[in-house]
C-alpha cells in the first residue's frame, strides 16, 4: 500500500500556532496529529511564589483574546478559599464584563476567522471587497464588546480592574448607560447575524459528541455553575471541585499542550455544548431567533458552531442590556475578607469553553501550586477525532483539498492555541 | 532611536507582514481591533502575511514587518534571522518582542527550578532556557512598547510609516500623564506601590484611574531621550517602597519583575541577591 502524508504547516485564522499532520497507508489512517507548536511559556512555574493578588494580572497574559476568562477563573477560586461574600451588584458587573469578552471574541471568530470558510474567501478583508456592509457589521459588533471591557476594565486587552473581592473601581451608572445606544444597535445586528450564518452552506457532518459545559439553575452560564455532561455519555452533573476526578490530562509527543479526556474519551466544550446544555436559560429573543433558523437541538454538527456562537453573542448582548438597565453601583467595590491557606478551584466559561483553575495558597497568601486547564486543550483530542471521521469521505480528493477541509474542521472549534500551550510544565534545553 | 531608513514606497502598495513568536496574541489582535480603520489599512497596504487574519500567506520580501512575541525556542533563532532578511523595516510590537515579556521571568530562574517542575515527557518539548527580545538577535528598526500595545499608538505608527515620517513616541514617565488627568496619586496619597514614576507613558494611566497602582506593563521610562530630562530611577523607588511602605525585598522584587523583568533598570531590582539568579 502506498503511504500518503498530508500536512498543514500553519493553520490559518486561529489564535496561536498549530499545524496538522496526517499519515495514511492507502486508505488506512495511521495517525492524525493536531500539532501545537506554539512555544510553552511556563506559567505554572511563574505563579509559584507569587501573591494571590498578582495572579489575575499574570494569567491574563496567557491569552490576549480571552484575558477576562483567565482573570475570572482565578479570582473566583481565591474567593471560594477566602469565603468572600460578593455584593450582588459586583456579581452583576462581573457578568457584564464577561459579556463584553464574549461579544468581542465571538464577533471576531464569526466574522473575521470563520465566515471566510463558508464564503470561499481567504480572509474577512477579501469579503469586504464584495460585501463591505457585512464585514463592517462584524467589526462594529466587536467594537461594542470592546467598549464594555474598556468601560469596566480600562482596556479591552488585559483589563485591569478585576480583583479578589470585587473591582478596584466600579463605573458610575451614567457611564455604563452610555453603552446602551450601541448595545440596542448590536441586538438587532446580532439577530441579523444569526439569520445570516444560519443561511450558510453547512457540510453534512453530524457526530456523536459528549457535550461538556457549565450549567446554572437560572442563568446562561458565565461565572458559575456545576459541570454538566450530556450527549454520547449519560447525563452527569459534576461539582467543579470534582473536575479532576472525571477529566484527566495526558501528554502526547506531538503537542506542546496536554490533551484531556472524560472517562478516557474525547469530549467537546464551547458554544455548541453550552447551547445544547443550557437552552432553557436563553433570553426569549435568543431562543426565538434560534427557533427561526429551524435548527433542532442538540446541535451535532461542528460546522453549526458558528450558529451557536451567534446565538450566544445575541444572548450576551441581551444580558448586557439587562444588567446596565438595572445597574445600581455597589456601595463598596471590594468586599472585605481574610486570607486563608488551602487549595481552591474554579471553572468559568471562556468564549471557547470551560476554563478550570486550581491553586494551593499558603498562610501568607503566596501560591505554592497552580494548575490551569484551558478549553482548547480539552477540545484537542476531539478535533483529531473529527478529522479521523471526516477523512474517509474525502480520501479520493487531492492532498491540497484534504488539507483545506481538515483546516475547516479545526476552525469550527475557534481553537486558541496560545492558551492551550501555556500551562504545560516541561524541561529546558540549555544553550 | 530610529536611525535606519524608515521610508516606504509611495508608488506601489507596501507589503505588510505580521509574525508571531512566544506571546498571547494580544498585540496582533490590536490590529484586528482597529475597527473600520482595518479596512482603510487594507486599502493602503498589501497585507501579504498575517496568518491570524488570512489563509493567504505570501512569501517575502516585505516592506514593513510587525513582530509579536519573544525568542524562546531553538527554531525561533533561525526564523527571526530569515524574517530580518526578508524585511525592509522590522518593528517589534509589545512587551514580549521588545523585552522578552512576562515569560522572561524564566531568565532569572536556575536550571534546578525547572527540573523540579518537569512534567510527564520533557523529551517531547524543545525550549530555550531564556526568553529574549527580538533586538538581542537581529536589528530592529522601531519598537512599540506595552502589554498590550496601545491601539492609538499602533495607528499612529502605521500612519507615520505611510506618510514617510519617522515614528517617535514620548518616553517620559506615567506620572506626567496621570497628573494631566488629575488622578489622585496612588503612591503619595494612597500609600500603594505604584510604578508610575519609573514606567513609560502610553497606556493612558489606566491603573491609577481605576484606583490601582501601576504595575509597569509599558516598561521602564525611556532613558534614551536626554531632552526629556528624566531618568527612570527604579532603585530609588524601590528604596522608597522599602522605607515608607515597609515592603519586603521579595515583595519589591516581584513588583518590578513582572511584565518587563528583563529590561534595565527593572531587571536589576532584587536580582543581585537572588540565589542562582541569572544576571544576564
Amino acid at each position: 500500500m502506498s503511504s500518503r502524508s498530508i500536512k498543514v504547516d500553519m493553520v490559518a485564522r486561529v489564535e496561536g500556532e498549530g499545524a496538522l499532520d496526517i499519515e495514511m497507508d492507502g486508505n488506512e489512517i495511521r495517525h492524525v496529529h493536531l500539532k501545537i507548536f506554539e512555544p510553552p511559556r511556563f506559567f505554572e512555574a511563574f505563579l509559584q511564589g507569587r501573591h494571590y493578588s498578582e495572579v489575575s494580572d499574570i494569567v491574563a497574559r496567557i491569552c490576549g483574546i480571552c484575558p477576562v476568562a483567565y482573570q475570572m477563573s482565578a479570582v473566583h477560586a481565591f474567593e471560594k478559599l477566602f469565603e468572600v461574600k460578593l455584593d450582588p451588584q459586583v456579581r452583576k458587573l462581573r457578568r457584564l464584563l464577561y459579556c463584553g469578552e464574549w461579544i468581542e471574541s465571538h464577533a471576531l471568530h464569526i466574522y473575521m476567522l470563520h465566515a471566510p470558510d463558508f464564503l470561499g474567501f481567504d480572509s474577512a478583508l477579501e469579503i469586504s471587497k464584495t460585501a463591505p456592509e457585512v464585514v463592517k457589521r462584524g467589526l462594529k459588533l466587536k467594537k461594542v464588546g470592546d467598549a464594555i471591557l474598556e468601560t469596566i476594565g480600562g482596556r479591552a486587552i488585559h483589563p485591569v480592574s478585576l480583583c479578589v473581592g470585587g473591582f478596584t473601581r466600579v463605573p458610575k451608572k451614567e457611564v455604563l448607560a452610555e453603552l446602551l445606544g450601541d448595545l440596542y444597535w448590536a441586538r438587532d445586528a446580532a439577530v441579523e447575524t444569526v439569520h445570516w450564518v444560519a443561511g450558510l452552506d453547512f457540510p453534512d457532518f453530524s457526530q456523536s459528541y459528549t457535550f461538556m459545559s457549565l450549567k446554572h439553575e437560572d442563568e446562561y452560564p458565565f461565572n458559575e455553575g456545576d459541570i454538566f455532561v450530556s450527549g454520547a455519555e449519560d447525563d452527569a452533573q459534576i461539582p467543579v471541585t470534582d473536575y479532576e476526578a472525571h477529566f484527566e490530562e495526558s501528554h502526547v509527543a506531538h503537542s506542546n499542550a496536554l490533551q484531556c479526556h472524560y472517562h478516557s474519551k474525547p469530549y467537546l466544550t464551547g458554544p455548541l455544548s453550552r447551547l445544547n446544555n443550557n437552552r432553557d436559560n436563553l433570553h426569549p429573543l435568543s431562543s426565538s431567533t434560534l427557533d427561526v433558523t429551524g435548527l433542532k437541538l442538540p446541535l451535532n454538527n461542528p460546522f453549526h458552531g458558528i450558529v451557536a456562537r451567534s446565538v450566544e453573542m445575541l444572548e450576551a448582548i441581551e444580558e448586557a442590556i439587562d444588567i446596565i438597565e438595572a445597574y445600581d453601583p455597589p456601595a463598596k467595590p471590594v468586599a472585605e475578607y481574610e486570607v486563608r491557606e488551602g487549595s481552591c478551584m474554579a471553572a468559568t466559561e471562556a468564549p471557547r469553553g470551560v476554563l478550570y483553575h486550581r491553586y494551593r495558597v499558603n498562610a501568607e497568601g503566596l501560591i505554592e501550586e497552580a494548575k490551569i486547564v484551558p478549553p482548547t486543550s480539552q477540545n484537542q483530542s476531539r478535533i483529531e477525532e473529527d478529522i479521523r471521521m471526516l477523512l474517509p469521505s474525502i480520501i479520493d480528493e487531492n492532498d491540497e483539498k484534504i488539507a483545506h477541509e481538515c483546516e475547516r474542521v479545526i476552525r469550527c472549534y475557534d481553537p486558541c492555541i496560545s492558551c492551550a500551550t501555556h500551562f504545560l510544565k516541561l524541561s529546558v534545553t540549555r544553550n | 532611536m530610529a536611525t535606519s531608513d524608515m521610508t516606504v514606497s509611495k508608488k506601489i502598495k507596501p507589503r505588510l507582514a505580521v509574525f508571531k513568536f512566544a506571546s498571547c496574541d494580544g498585540c496582533q489582535l490590536s490590529i484586528l481591533s482597529l475597527d473600520e480603520d482595518l479596512l482603510i489599512l487594507d486599502q493602503a497596504v498589501d497585507i501579504a502575511y498575517f496568518p491570524e487574519a488570512s489563509s493567504k500567506m505570501q512569501e517575502g520580501p516585505y516592506d514593513v514587518t510587525l513582530v509579536e512575541g519573544s525568542i524562546s525556542t531553538p527554531e525561533h533563532l533561525h526564523q527571526i534571522a530569515e524574517i530580518r532578511e526578508q524585511s525592509k523595516i522590522l518593528i517589534t510590537i509589545g512587551a514580549c518582542a521588545t523585552a522578552g515579556g512576562l515569560q522572561a521571568l524564566r531568565n532569572f530562574a536556575d536550571a534546578d527550578h525547572f527540573t523540579e517542575v518537569v512534567y510527564a515527557h520533557p523529551e517531547y518539548i524543545e525550549s530555550l532556557s531564556t526568553s529574549t527580545p527580538i533586538s538581542e538577535h537581529v536589528k530592529v528598526d522601531f519598537e512599540l512598547w506595552g502589554c498590550p500595545i496601545d491601539k492609538l499608538q499602533l495607528k499612529q505608527l502605521l500612519s507615520d510609516l505611510l506618510a514617510g515620517v519617522t515614528p517617535r513616541f514620548p518616553g517620559q514617565s506615567l506620572c506626567q500623564e496621570c497628573k494631566r488627568k488629575s488622578e489622585v496619586c496612588v503612591l503619595v496619597s494612597g500609600g500603594e506601590p505604584c510604578l508610575g514614576p519609573v514606567t513609560r507613558t502610553g497606556c493612558g494611566a489606566i491603573c491609577p484611574s481605576m484606583g490601582k497602582p501601576c504595575y509597569g506593563c509599558f516598561g521602564p521610562a525611556d532613558l534614551s531621550f536626554p531632552n526629556d530630562r528624566e531618568q527612570a530611577n527604579a532603585a530609588s523607588l524601590a528604596e522608597r517602597f522599602a522605607t515608607e511602605l515597609k515592603m519586603s525585598e521579595d515583595e519589591i522584587r516581584r513588583r518590578f519583575h513582572l511584565i518587563y523583568s528583563y529590561m534595565s533598570p527593572f531587571k536589576e531590582i532584587g536580582d543581585a541577591d537572588k540565589k542562582g539568579g541569572g544576571n544576564n
